[in-house]
């Protein structure tokens, strides 16, 4: 998985995705602008933060979870 | 009893067709999430890109390791005009890891793009991907041109034994978006900077006026136009 390792913790790109969510809610789009990496990879690593409970989503936006918070400490 | 065999016949013959699958231009691209070499990856996951699917036979072939090469290569050529690139084959992902290891030791060539791993051939069926005159159980050289809504734009089916033109994939792409985004068409052999085609008038009335508008006219229904470089 590119976001979140086999032991459940996010790998580097997973990382980046959450640091640059850590002061706003931000859209794939947004995300993908602010850290450079593909739209592709932004929305299918969303899922996976997602799924492993780093993220959450709320209209069309995601923000960090509480675990999420803790990750990027 | 013939008849009932008969129907027999049919529905096997339309369920194989189903199961085949055999995209059309125009049409949606048929859905799919699958494991690749960079996780796990859905054809939403492009939308507002263009895509560029492609299959290969196999793994650590010549011929494929050669197209692998030059996909790379105008990968960067791909990313200025918004498109992306998803090889697939029927191998694993740990094939396609040694696979592409493979590569940038050997040849010095990176492959930046993910790579779909679809062993139990759910993508390939879906695409028509695997013409059982070529190979019972590889994927013949497909290339499917997906545009940023999602809709098939254009196909591609090379051989076993043929690899593909990448000029030609760039060529293809060019004409397409200059095509959306000047609403004309392209000619024979047109590569970018060169005179497009008018499309054709529906009317006499719009035959008659085409003819005073500027345009190059062999005739009222072959006309070209230049299209400023600024465009």
């Amino acid at each position: 998985m590119p976001c979140v390792s086999p032991d459940g913790k996010p790998t580097t790109s997973g990382m980046t995705t959450l640091k640059a969510l850590k002061n706003a809610a931000l859209s794939p789009e947004e995300i993908a602008v602010k850290t450079g990496q593909p739209l592709f990879r932004v929305r299918s690593g969303l899922r996976e933060l997602k799924s492993a409970g780093f993220v959450e989503e709320a209209e069309d936006k995601y923000k960090l979870s509480k675990t999420g918070e803790i990750a990027i400490q | 009893m013939f008849v009932f065999i008969k129907q027999g016949e049919n529905k096997m013959v339309e369920a194989q067709k189903e199961e085949m699958g055999l995209p059309i231009l125009g049409q949606k691209a048929p859905d799919f999430e699958a494991l690749t070499t960079q996780g796990t990856l859905r054809l939403s996951d492009y939308k507002g890109t263009w895509l560029i699917l492609f299959s290969h036979p196999a793994d650590f072939t010549p011929v494929c390791t050669t197209e692998f090469m030059a996909f790379a290569e105008i990968y960067d050529e791909l990313k200025k005009r918004n498109v992306e690139l998803l090889g697939l084959s029927v191998d694993s992902v740990s094939s396609h890891i040694a696979w592409i290891r493979n590569c940038e030791e050997k040849m010095g060539v990176k492959i930046p793009f993910p790579i779909i791993a679809d062993l139990n051939k759910d993508v390939a069926r879906k695409y028509g991907m695997i013409h059982p005159e070529q190979s019972k159980t590889e994927t013949v050289r497909c290339v499917f041109i997906i545009d940023a809504e999602s809709k098939i734009r254009a196909m591609l089916y090379y051989p076993l034994t043929t690899g593909r033109n990448m000029s030609e994939i760039l060529r293809l792409i060019d004409a397409l978006q200059t095509a959306d985004k000047h609403k004309v068409a392209t000619p024979a052999n047109w590569k970018p900077g060169d005179p497009v085609v008018v499309p054709a008038p529906s009317t006499a009335e719009q035959a008659e006026e085409r003819l005073k508008q500027g345009y190059e006219c062999k005739d009222w229904y072959l006309c070209t136009k230049k299209i400023p470089e600024s465009e």
